[in-house]
Parts: structure tokens; sequence; C-alpha cells
């Protein structure tokens, strides 16, 4: 493979990684703070796509799009959180999984019943709709504003968590979220807050995925998945972690479909190596997991534990 | 008129409809109708629902009622409704049964009722070879069929070199596999990707580098969705030819817009088809639907018209009825054109193929040419069927 085909795989890889930080960065600070398994953050980000795609049809405008679709998933994760979430953080994870799974199955019949099984279709906006030219790879410039709103959103949240108030109680709550509460922090509002952002930037990975993907039910399981990959690979609770190991992940995974097919002809016969290399490349990140489970249980960048 | 009387003339009437309801013919339909695949199953069902209705709610001229039922495209569901179909409510057919996994877990108990079962969107290719049963037919194609006619078309085309790409399960294996059947051509690399991968920029980047001068894709439903329009935004459309089967179909399209403009797809059926019967089918389904029909409401459609045909030809004896079912295959009227089932039970039948163009600020497809005429499977010689 020529140097300038490895850059262009190493951007998508990069890509891939930045839209799974989006979902991660909400999904791991759910989880590590309030100790929530949220399987329904995928229907989050289903929330996002449908709310991007239905705004986008009907007023043309991608930014009111984006915005549409981050506000929509805001209000609705903090519905849930009011509604159902906040009433199942003392009971257990299975509790959790049942109930957030019972979510999923719900979002999903609802967007069927309402806008049917055919697809939403979704256009790249104009500005972003053509290619820039990369060492003779065509390369969609849509797939670059991706990479500079996850690392937007990589910065701000990085600002947010290090920098403010806000901040030092997520940390602080990362750490210790009984003894933030004993000193007289709402933690009620501060979950309640940190629920409603991840729910917001699940929706904004919706919009963003849109153009890319088919917007249609069911399409947050399957990216969900990876994102619990992700989570477990740079610690649970950590957002920085979730924006190295997303990144990780999405390099892993992208070289590892393109690598790891061409590497098997070189070593087995051609019908073997075509059949067991992508299901090989598929199961690697789930690899990547288990290895790092083995040897860091609490992941590659854990917020740190005393 | 006496009390009694009353009661036994009343009793009369209600044992005369029973009777009546008792000789009405009762068909079970199965197919995938929620999950991601939903809308191929829905097309079947409004397919032939829409026949039954234009024929006045009677198949083979007798009261009939149809069992809908979804088998979410899981062999184990779709075993147990044809289960009950045949065992519970005594269906004098099934049609439908969905996509080729599905179909072959239920060949065992379709195979040993004897039922009539006219699959309308599989043709896997042991049942058209050694395992073909004489009750089991396809109202669809065999599945290599769509993909044999776009290598055909390649070839006739003169393309030198080709790029393969499909997901990595057995279908896709065999779209390739009837591709490269008619294709003679250099294939440059043939790419399996994981099946229901929603990302496609690593294999996008790998097929630039290989420089192919035709791109040959077997994706499905969303799969489908999500590649052609990542195709096109890596600029690739107008510039790589694309051939692909069940990939821009009716069902995708409305989805797909303008990112599809280009694309050129094989198979036996699309609503631009220029038939009397099929202008005729499309102006109904429209108007009751309020969408394009896709080929797999057109072999919906054709199953109800065969399915009529067959049962007055067997005048009500369910042993006639699969004989029946065979020889009204070739004399009814399909939308797609001449149509007859080879010995295997297969379609024998043309495969055309469309290109997706614009028209104003929409697309639509036109017929570019009929790669394969009256073709029937290459499995064929492997049946035993009288």
């Amino acid at each position: 493979m020529s140097a300038a085909l490895l850059f262009v795989q190493l951007l998508n890889g990069l890509q891939y990684g930045v839209l799974l930080f989006l979902l991660a960065a909400g999904l791991t600070l759910v989880f590590g703070i309030m100790s929530f398994v949220n399987l329904a953050h995928g229907s989050l980000y289903m929330v996002g796509a449908y709310a991007a795609a239905l705004t986008y049809g009907a007023t043309g405008s991608f930014a009111l799009a984006v915005l549409a679709a981050m506000v929509t998933a805001l209000v609705v994760g903090l519905l849930l959180e009011l509604t159902i979430v906040s009433r199942l953080y003392r009971r257990d994870h299975l509790d959790h999984v049942l109930a957030t799974f019972g979510l999923v199955m719900f979002f999903n019949e609802l967007v069927r019943l309402v806008w049917g099984p055919q697809p939403l279709f979704v256009q790249v906006p104009e500005v972003l709709a053509g290619t820039v030219q990369l060492f003779g790879f065509n390369y969609p410039s849509y797939r670059f504003a991706i990479i500079a709103v996850g690392l937007l959103v990589a910065v701000g949240s990085y600002g947010l968590i290090h920098k403010t108030r806000v901040g030092m109680l997520i940390r602080a709550g990362a750490q210790n979220p009984q003894l933030v509460g004993a000193l007289g922090v709402n933690i009620g509002l501060l979950n309640a807050m940190l629920f409603g952002v991840g729910a917001m930037l699940a929706g904004l990975a919706g919009a963003m995925a849109g153009p890319l993907l088919s917007v249609q039910s069911g399409m947050g399981e399957p990216v969900l998945i990876t994102t619990l990959v992700v989570i477990v690979v740079g610690g649970i609770g950590s957002v920085n972690g979730a924006l190295y190991a997303a990144l990780i992940v999405g390099v892993v995974d992208t070289l590892g479909r393109v690598l790891l097919p061409l590497a098997l002809r070189q070593v087995a016969e051609r019908s073997v190596a075509d059949a067991a290399g992508p299901a090989l490349a598929s199961m690697l990140v789930y690899l990547l997991m288990a290895v790092v489970l083995a040897l860091r249980p609490h992941g590659l960048f854990p917020a740190r534990r005393s | 008129m006496n009390r009694n009387t009353l009661r036994a003339t009343a009793l009369a009437a209600l044992l005369a409809t029973s009777a009546l309801a008792a000789q009405a013919t009762t068909i079970g339909l199965m197919a995938p109708l929620s999950g991601p695949q939903a809308l191929v199953g829905q097309d079947q069902v409004d397919g032939f629902m829409l026949a039954v209705e234009q024929l006045g709610g009677k198949l083979g001229g007798q009261a009939t009622s149809i069992l809908k039922e979804d088998d979410q495209l899981k062999p184990e569901v779709g075993q147990q409704i044809v289960r009950k179909l045949i065992d519970k409510d005594k269906v004098d057919a099934i049609v439908g049964l969905s996509f080729s996994n599905v179909l072959m877990g239920s060949l065992p108990r379709l195979a040993e009722s004897g039922v009539v079962a006219i699959a309308t969107n599989a043709g896997p290719s042991p049942i058209a070879g050694a395992q073909c049963k004489p009750n089991v037919f396809s109202m669809a194609w065999q599945n290599d069929g769509a993909a044999e006619a776009m290598g055909k078309f390649a070839q006739d085309r003169g393309i030198k070199r080709v790029y393969l790409m499909a997901p990595n399960y057995q279908a896709g294996k065999d779209m390739l596999a009837g591709f490269k059947r008619y294709y003679k051509g250099e294939v440059v690399d043939e790419v399996y990707t994981q099946v229901n991968q929603p990302d496609y920029s690593a294999e996008i980047a790998q097929l630039q580098s290989a420089k192919p001068d035709a791109l040959f894709v077997f994706y499905p439903g969303g799969m489908g969705i999500n590649f052609v329009k990542q195709m096109s935004q890596a600029g690739l459309s107008g510039k790589l030819p694309l051939y692909s089967v069940f990939t821009v179909d009716g069902t995708t399209l409305p989805s797909l817009g303008e990112t599809a403009a280009g694309a050129i797809g094989a198979a036996m059926y699309d609503a631009s088809l220029d038939t009397p019967e099929n202008r005729k089918f499309v102006t109904a389904f429209e108007a009751k639907y309020k969408r394009t029909p896709s080929l797999y409401a057109a072999a919906g459609f054709d199953a109800a018209n065969v399915l009529d045909l067959g049962l007055r030809k067997a005048g009500g004896d369910p042993k006639k009825l699969a004989a029946a079912v065979k020889t009204a295959g070739g004399e009814f009227k399909s939308v797609r054109g001449p149509f007859k089932f080879g010995a295997n039970n297969m379609p024998v039948q043309n495969y055309y193929a469309f290109e997706t163009v614009r028209v104003g600020s929409k697309v639509a497809t036109k017929q570019i040419g009929m790669p394969l005429a009256a073709h029937a499977d290459s499995y064929a010689a492997l049946c035993k069927l009288p």
C-alpha cells in the first residue's frame, strides 16, 4: 500500500473515531458518574438523525438541522432522565439494562410507526458536497467537516471539564459521587444536566452521520455496541479516555478492515483469506477490548480513582 | 312462524354460512414485516393484496382469507409460522416465504406437507438444484439470475477490468460467482465487507487506488444506501461506472435520490418496464399506496395472479394445485413480460438492465438493455423433478 493511501485510510479512521467520540463522551459520563448503563443512548443518536433529516428536508438549512437535532435530543434526553432514568439510579445494572433496552425497542417501533420503514433521504449540504484532492485521492469535504466538529467538541469538553466549576464537580462525581452529594452539591441536578449534555452530543452525532448513513429505525444499535467498546477501552467515566479510545478504535477498525484481508492473502489461499479477512477484521476491536481488559482492567486512561 | 321454526331457520342459515366459510380459500402470506428489511416485506404484501383486491377479494373464484405473518427475517420464527399455517390454519397455499435463509429453514415441513409454496423473494441454489420440490415455486428469481445478467452486460459492453464488492455472507458470494459466470474480463479485486457495515470510507479509498474500469456491487437495503451515498460523496459517481444488483431498486431509490444517478442495475422487473400489464399495475399500485412499486411488489402481485389461475385450474382439488400452478405460470400475464416456471419450478424470465437517470430535479429508472432473455438458471440440471 502506498504512503498516500495509508494517509487517506488514517484520515478515515480519524473521522470514524471522532464520530464515535461524540457518542462515547456522553455515555462514559453517565456510566462513570451515575453508574447507569444506558443502552438507549443509540436511540438518542437516532432521534438526532431524524430531527436533522426532517428539519433539513423542511428548511433546506443544514445548520438549522444540526441545531434542531441537538435541541430535540437534549429535550428527549431530559424527559427520559426526569421520568424514567432518575428512578433507576439506585437499582442495579440489570434493571438499567432491562429498562433502557425496553426504551430502545420503544423508540425503534415509534419511529417505524410514524415515518415508516423507508430510510429518510439526507443530502450532504451543498457547501460541503465537493471533494478535496489528496495525493491523487478524492476525499469528501463533508468528512473533513465531521473531523472538525468532533475535534471542536473534544476541545470544548476538555475546557468544560478541566477549567470550570461544573467540570470540577463532574470530575469529583466520577471519583466519588457519594462524597460529592454529602458535601451539599445537588447531585440530582448534576446528573440530569450530564444526561442532557450526553443526549445532546448523541443527537449531534446523529445529525452529522445523517448524510453518510441511511437514517432509519434501528440505526443506533450497531454504533452503540462499538461505543461501549470505546468507553471500556478508554476507562469508564473519563472523557479524555473516551477521546483517545475512540480514535484508537476508529483507526484500528479502519486499518484492520483494509490490511487484514491483504495480510491474510500473503499467508493463506485467496478464497480462505477472502472469507476469513472480513470476519477477523470485525472482531478486531473486540479483541482490542479483551486485551485492554486483561492488562488494564480500568481502561487505558481511567478517571483517577483514589 | 313459531319460535322453533325461527330458531331452526337461523341455525340452518348459520350452518350454511359456516359451510361456505369452510369451502373458502385460505392463503398464508409470510414476509419480514419488522426490522431493517421490513420495506422489502411490505412491498410483497402490498403487491399481493392489490392483486387480491383487483380480483374482488377472491382467488380462484372463491372468497379468500389471507393470513399475514411476520417472520422477522428469522429462520426459527419462519419455521414456526409455516408449521402453524399448515397444521392449525390448514392453508391452501403459502406465499412470500421471506429471504433464502428463512425459506431454507421451512423447506422440510413444506416438502413433507405438499402444500403449495410460492416464494416472492428467494430462489436459493439448493432449491433450484438437487433439493427442488414439486410444490415449492419461486415467483421472484433464482438468486444468481440478476448478477449473471449484470456480468453479461459488463461483458457485452467490453469492460476490461472490474472491481467486485459484496457483504461477507452466502448471498454475497453467490452474487459475485453469478457475475463471474458471464463476465470473462479481468477481476481486479474481490472485496467482502462485514454484513450491515455502515461505513465504507476505507473500502472506497482502496477502490480508488485500484483504478478499475467499472465496479460491481451487491449491497441490499440500508447497506446499499450507505455505500452508494458515500461513493457519490467521494466524487466517484459519473466517473466510475457502477453496476449493481438489489442495491439501487424501487425500495432504496427514494432514499438515494440523485446520488444514484448513472447507476446501472440488472433485475427481472422495474416499474419503468414498458408492458401494458405493467403500466396498469404501476398506476393501480401508485394510486393505492402513494409510492412506486419495486420488484418485490411485482413478485407479490404476480404470485397472487398465478395462484388465482392455478386454483381455477385445480378446481378445488388440493392434490392438483401444484401441477396447476406450474401450468398457470406459463399462461398468466406477468407484469415483467414473458414468464414461465422451469422444470425446477424456478422462473424462466428476461433480465433487463436499468439505468438511473436524472429527470429534472428527480431521478427515474430507464430500461437500457436486456442482457439475458428467457433465462433459466444453471442449477436446473441437478433437479430430478419430472
